[in-house]
């Protein structure tokens, strides 16, 4: 491999991306403006959760609990009648439904444990189950308040101190924006390598290239380069301007060593876009078969919803995909402040699944030429 | 004639074009420059000059392809500014633009292009299976009538894309370089097809543009065109006469402003001097098979170093292949060839470094500049870094490329870009040149210019050169050449001795004599055209005039479409299984049932009480618990490495604390990386917690302690058993819908534009509205089919239970895959090229779908931008029927809201695009 050839074709690569307008203008859109709204957009934590109360109890204490229900978690409750309550319910206007029943006070003084019924619909996954614990303990709270004021009752001398770390009010927002980042350097670095080599073909340039003294290997390395080098500096911008500056997010650790996982990263992720543009005779193939990688890269590797609650085989088998331990070392990294010593396993995951894939790439890049 | 013949200011009669002051800019080029003409009507009017002068556009305008930028285009009697009167002529007019079936759709048989170009015009099928077969027998097309087009040679393409100008009966046919890269053969029986047509319709005018001067001379009336603008207008005998010229060419020449002829010279090639036999070139036997065809058959000839060696023979006859396998990028199947006595080795860099290579076609870099081209290629051959600005200088000096150095290789005429293919091809300074057509399509000044440097190449630098070619006066300069047919080679000799063999007066005639004496030959080929029978005449079908809306046009682009994913089956496969196989891997992967969360116990007491509060935490399936933290160091340490969610630290004393009923407070950490798991880490922890403490209560102080308190009775509806995949089923199913169908119809559309085949829709009568949807209704079809599929799956696989209204279900999907092919159509507007289209579609489809459209958070939760864009963004509607529907047991009654919403969505998205969409080229 003359390192010469690999540097001069992949400065025709990048001469090749300035002439498309189109494509700069979503290259800058999915590390600005996606990102930022990507952060924005997400609800922090529980956020206007719809709830409705039936009341049938009409007593202080009922009244008490369906004042605690507060913004910004809970949208204002709905006070309805119970016949209401499945019909709003079908129609997905509240997430929760509380039924006080009548009488609710006065069994609770006289100590006959009565029963609060919540509904909550189970098909509104993310809030569901986070809520429905917010629920018991406001009810719990309201209660348990309302008691201490009726009788001596036994103050709960075992408190848990709960704290999150790294991101104490749990914002959304810092996650949102890397996740998006992630994303798109994902996404990017695929779409660019794979259809630049179906252009290539599609034009016939490629085939020029062989009659030259250029090997496979020289064309794929300037391509793996050339355009993991556009998104990995993209990505350092975003982070730098866009995370840093316009998101004020703070970071905790290492940008310098997230670049590192980066460009591991996108060593694996260019690999697969010329693998995938082998396989692929056309255009509208290659967007399939992107699609058909995208998607689950996105939302099993981790960073859409936590790694431990998929299946086992469903987590061994993203073991093998580069995102996983790529999310894994950005929230590490990013989040936690984590340095060397604890993401070096994800590192060396990295460079062994990009060689990997890169070898397999260079193999059918090597058939799909001769 | 046109019913619009009354409009404005009718030219006069005999008229069938009037340009008046028409210009023409692409950026800061000027195509074409107050051109000024009348086209008279009835007769075949040629269009001649060098490339780039403008030809190509003025057709196109003519056409209405291309929308006018300056003066006054009257066509067939009317403005061709006016959409009413472009609407109403284009029946009439049929335009076949520049390129070997680029108006064709290569997938489709020769039978189905034609008939797709009959629907368009409206003929019912009786008509168009009689106008089809007459056609086809006129041009001996009909044993290839189920062929597809992107197997046909060359001149076949341009007879099919002849047929398919032809199918509806034109006032004014307009052929720009119909034979640019047609064999001698193929193009003689092109013209005799086009005088057959001509003389059963005698009122039919026809405007052709070429590069063959010799063709132009059997015109009835010429425009010399340069530069944008016209020289001169008249008959062909009235431009010999006017020039005072012999020929056609010569008076071409003398036509030309000062400064463009001053450095034409004609080509005088010197004899070989005898001094070399070594051969540079041999081939022995050369064989080369895909699968059964057999392209080049047992194909033997030696040339010598410095022999300028043509190639003649029809299109896909094997040139191309023989010179591939030369070049070694295609591997021999039979017998062998080698350079300077050396085999061909693929692999060999240094073969490669002695040859210089022009494929055909430009294959250059059209985003790198004329100067970073050739830099590019002088560093690839590992020129000297000294050298290189040396070499470049000399290359741009004697192939005349000073004055373009900056240009892009697309702004540059087809003339300027092969002298710049074979700069690029030179400037290793390699022993062979072997140049695939490098003529093919460039104007006679260029390619005299360009054989003159062939002649010093081979005389003075003594290049050997292998080059093939279609035009016989560049035959005929070679020292030897070869005819091919159907992969064999016919006769190899100088051009003088096989005219003398054949006893003809020219070359032309004795390569056509050959040709059909080996056609004849072969028993499988087809008849020659019968001499065509009086074509489609008299029954003028009755032209249904401009329907705004016509459901035969869309229908046509519908079946076409269909046609074309019908044979591309790996498309269609990846669109269904693809989706089939993702629903299953989201429907098992993503889940919200949050298990297995990490935690370690900091026991700074480590008595009974402290122990159990552990074991209460391990024991609950939610938790599994890792090895006991031992200081604060290392909590920090294994949080951060993300290997503990949750860290308990109890403090010192904390089971005597318990016991004396003393205040204790127990520390809790929770990893706040990911927010969602955080959450959920928090709420397990303290219902934990509170099951702990009321056990412990129970035990230290009785019932009494805790009874008297209240139960909450939590009851999830609609998914009692909380399985996630229940929940996310109907949830993955909008998404998959959004996206593979936007994906596909934004590339339908992009494909055409990048390919070239828009141009079908910018001069046929079909509307942008039939376009759109014609080429939709297949995406909805195989996305109504994708969805049934994916339900399917999701009761049988995965066990979902569907209570509701499928019939609800079904048509909110139906309105939801309409809508969401609709903004692929929508989309597509704004993209140029495929990739552009890909990557929009799946940045404008993914992130919005997954995140705002009610998938993971409620659409009433979301704030902001993502607020917005979830109320707007169809999936957020499908969503809520699909999860209604599957597990709500709802039906029409509650969710017509939701329908309205997917009702409205497709209207206004269909118009958009439609409003979006152009119908000429700008």
């Amino acid at each position: 491999m003359r390192l010469d050839n690999v540097l001069q074709l992949g400065i025709k690569e990048l001469r090749g991306l300035v002439r498309d307008p189109m494509l700069l203008v979503l290259i800058v859109y999915s590390f600005t403006l996606a990102v930022y709204a990507g952060a924005k957009a997400l609800p922090e934590t529980l956020n206007r959760a719809a709830i409705a109360i039936v009341d049938e109890d009409h007593s202080p204490v009922s009244t008490r609990i369906g004042m605690a229900f507060t913004a910004p978690y809970f949208s204002e409750p709905r006070l309805i009648s119970p016949y209401e309550m499945d019909r709003r319910m079908d129609a997905g206007l509240d997430t929760f439904a509380l039924d006080i029943p009548p009488d609710f006070q006065r069994d609770l003084l006289a100590r006959k444990s009565p029963a609060i019924q919540l509904n909550v619909d189970a098909t509104r996954i993310s809030q569901a189950f986070n809520g429905g614990g917010y629920v018991e303990q406001i009810v719990g709270a309201e209660v348990a308040e309302f008691l201490a004021h009726t009788r001596d009752a036994q103050a709960a001398p075992i408190e848990l101190a709960l704290r999150a770390r790294f991101n104490p009010e749990l914002k959304k927002s810092w996650f949102g924006a890397i996740d998006h980042i992630i994303t798109s350097i994902t996404m990017l670095s695929i779409i660019l390598t794979g259809a630049a080599l179906i252009r290539e073909r599609e034009h016939g340039t490629i085939e020029h290239l062989l009659v030259m003294p250029v090997t496979p290997l020289e064309i794929m390395v300037s391509k793996v380069w050339s355009m993991g080098a556009v998104v990995l500096i993209a990505s350092a911008l975003s982070i730098l301007f866009v995370v840093k500056g316009w998101l004020a997010v703070t970071i905790d650790g290492s940008v310098a060593l997230f670049l590192v996982g980066a460009a591991l990263q996108l060593f694996a992720t260019t690999s697969m876009g010329i693998f995938l543009a082998t396989v692929a005779g056309s255009m509208p193939q290659f967007g399939l078969l992107l699609i058909m990688i995208l998607l689950p890269l996105q939302t099993l590797s981790g960073s859409m919803t936590p790694r431990e609650s998929m299946p086992q085989f469903v987590q061994d088998i993203m073991l093998a995909a580069p995102n996983t331990h790529f999310v894994m070392l950005a929230q590490a990294i990013l989040f936690r402040g984590a340095g060397l010593e604890a993401v070096w396993p994800q590192l060396l995951a990295l460079t062994l699944i990009g060689v990997v894939f890169f070898a397999i790439a260079l193999r059918r890049f090597r058939a799909f030429l001769a | 004639m046109s019913a619009a013949a009354a409009a404005d200011a009718p030219p006069a009669p005999g008229i069938v074009v009037h340009l008046e002051g028409v210009g023409l800019s692409y950026g800061k080029t000027r195509a074409l420059d107050a051109v000024t003409l009348d086209l008279p009507s009835g007769c075949m009017i040629g269009l001649i000059g060098p490339d780039g002068v403008g030809k190509s556009s003025l057709l196109a305008l003519i056409a209405g392809a291309r929308a006018i930028q300056e003066g006054r285009i009257h066509v067939l009697g009317g403005d061709m500014a006016s959409t009413r009167h472009r609407r109403n002529v284009c029946p009439d007019i049929a335009y076949m633009p520049q390129g070997l079936g680029k108006n064709l759709y290569p997938t489709l048989s020769v039978f189905e292009n034609i008939d797709f170009f009959g629907r368009l015009f409206g003929h019912d099928k009786a008509e168009r299976r009689r106008r089809i077969a007459g056609l086809l027998r006129d041009t001996g097309l009909t044993p290839f009538a189920d062929r597809p087009a992107a197997k046909l040679s060359g001149g076949m393409k341009q007879k099919v894309g002849l047929c398919c100008a032809l199918i509806h009966d034109p006032e004014l046919l307009i052929l720009d370089e119909p034979t640019t890269g047609v064999d001698p053969l193929s193009r003689r029986q092109f013209w005799e097809l086009i005088a057959s047509i001509r003389s059963s319709r005698p009122g039919m005018s026809v405007i052709v543009s070429t590069a063959y001067m010799e063709e132009a001379a059997q015109f009835d009336f010429l425009v010399a065109m340069n530069a944008g603008r016209v020289l001169a207008t008249g008959t062909p005998a009235a431009l010999l006469q006017q020039t005072g010229a012999d020929t056609l060419d010569d008076a071409f020449i003398h036509l030309l402003p000062e400064e463009d002829r001053s450095n034409h010279t004609s080509v005088v090639i010197p004899p070989r001097s005898n001094g070399h036999d070594e051969i540079a070139i041999e081939a022995d036997h050369l064989t080369r098979r895909f699968n059964d065809f057999v392209a080049v058959d047992d194909v033997s000839f030696r040339i010598r170093k410095g022999e300028i060696f043509g190639f003649l023979g029809s299109n896909g006859c094997g040139k191309t292949t023989t010179m591939k396998m030369l070049t070694g990028l295609l591997p021999v199947s039979g017998g062998n060839a080698r350079l300077f006595g050396n085999a061909i080795d693929a692999g060999d860099m240094s073969v490669r470094r002695r040859i210089g290579y022009m494929s055909q076609g430009f294959s250059l870099y059209s985003e790198l500049t004329v100067a970073q081209n050739l830099d590019l290629h002088a560093r690839l051959f590992e020129l000297p870094l000294e050298t290189i600005a040396a070499r470049i200088d000399e290359m741009i000096t004697r192939f005349d490329l000073a004055d373009v150095t900056d240009a892009l290789p697309d702004a540059l005429p087809l003339g300027l870009r092969q002298r710049l293919s074979l700069a690029v091809a030179m400037i290793h300074a390699p022993d062979i040149l072997i140049l695939d057509e490098p003529t093919s399509g460039v104007d006679p000044v260029a390619r005299d210019r360009f054989w003159q440097i062939l002649a010093e190449l081979s005389r003075k630098d003594n290049v050997t050169i292998f080059v093939s070619t279609h035009f016989m006066n560049e035959a005929e300069r070679c020292d030897r050449i070869s005819l091919m047919h159907a992969g064999k080679v016919l006769t190899s000799d100088t051009p003088a001795a096989i005219v003398a063999a054949r006893g003809t007066a020219t070359l032309e005639q004795a390569f056509i004599a050959c040709l059909e004496e080996a056609i004849a030959d072969t028993a499988d080929a087809a008849a020659p055209p019968a001499a065509a029978s009086p074509a489609p005449a008299g029954t003028a079908a009755p032209r249904k005039r401009s329907a705004t809306f016509n459901l035969t046009r869309m229908l046509a682009y519908s079946r076409r479409e269909a046609l074309e994913l019908q044979r591309d089956p790996i498309r269609a496969t990846l669109a269904i299984l693809g989706s089939v196989l993702l629903l299953f891997v989201l429907g098992y992967g993503i889940s919200m049932d949050v298990e297995n969360l990490t935690f370690a116990v900091l026991d700074r007491d480590d008595s009974a009480i402290s122990r159990d509060y552990s074991l209460q935490i391990a024991g609950s399936r939610y938790f599994t618990e890792k090895p006991p933290i031992t200081d604060y160091a290392d909590l920090d340490r294994r949080m951060r490495a993300g290997e503990i969610g949750l860290a308990i630290e109890l403090p010192p004393g904390f089971g005597r604390d318990v016991s004396r009923g003393r205040h204790v407070e127990i520390g809790a950490w929770v990893d706040g990386a990911n927010p969602t798991r955080a959450e959920t880490l928090r709420s397990y922890a303290q219902a934990i917690h509170a099951t702990w403490l009321a056990q412990k209560g129970r035990e230290l102080y009785g019932e009494a302690a805790i009874a008297g308190s209240y139960q909450l009775q939590l009851r999830y509806r609609y998914n009692p058993d909380v399985r996630s995949v229940v929940a996310m089923a109907p949830g993955i199913i909008p998404l998959l819908l959004i996206m593979i169908p936007a994906v596909l119809a934004a590339l339908a559309v992009v494909r055409e534009k990048e390919l070239g085949s828009i141009v079908n829709f910018y001069v046929t009568p079909v509307t942008r509205l039939e376009f759109l949807l014609g080429t939709q209704l297949p995406y909805v079809v195989l996305a109504f089919g994708n969805f049934l599929l994916l339900v399917g799956f999701a009761l049988v696989v995965f066990g979902v239970p569907f209570t509701g209204s499928f019939a609800t279900y079904a048509l909110a999907a139906l309105l939801y895959v309409t809508a969401t092919t609709g903004m692929g159509l929508v989309i597509s507007a704004f993209m140029n090229s495929q990739i552009a289209a890909l990557f929009g579609t799946v940045l404008l489809t993914l992130i919005p779908a997954i995140q705002y459209s009610g998938l993971i958070d409620p659409v009433s939760s979301l704030q902001g931008l993502g607020a917005l864009v979830g109320r707007l963004y169809p999936t957020t509607y499908f969503v809520t029927i699909s999860r209604g529907t599957f597990s709500k047991g709802l039906a029409f009654d509650t969710l017509h809201n939701d329908l309205l919403a997917l009702a409205i969505m497709v209207p206004v998205l269909v118009t958009a695009g439609a409003m979006l969409l152009k119908k000429q080229a700008r």
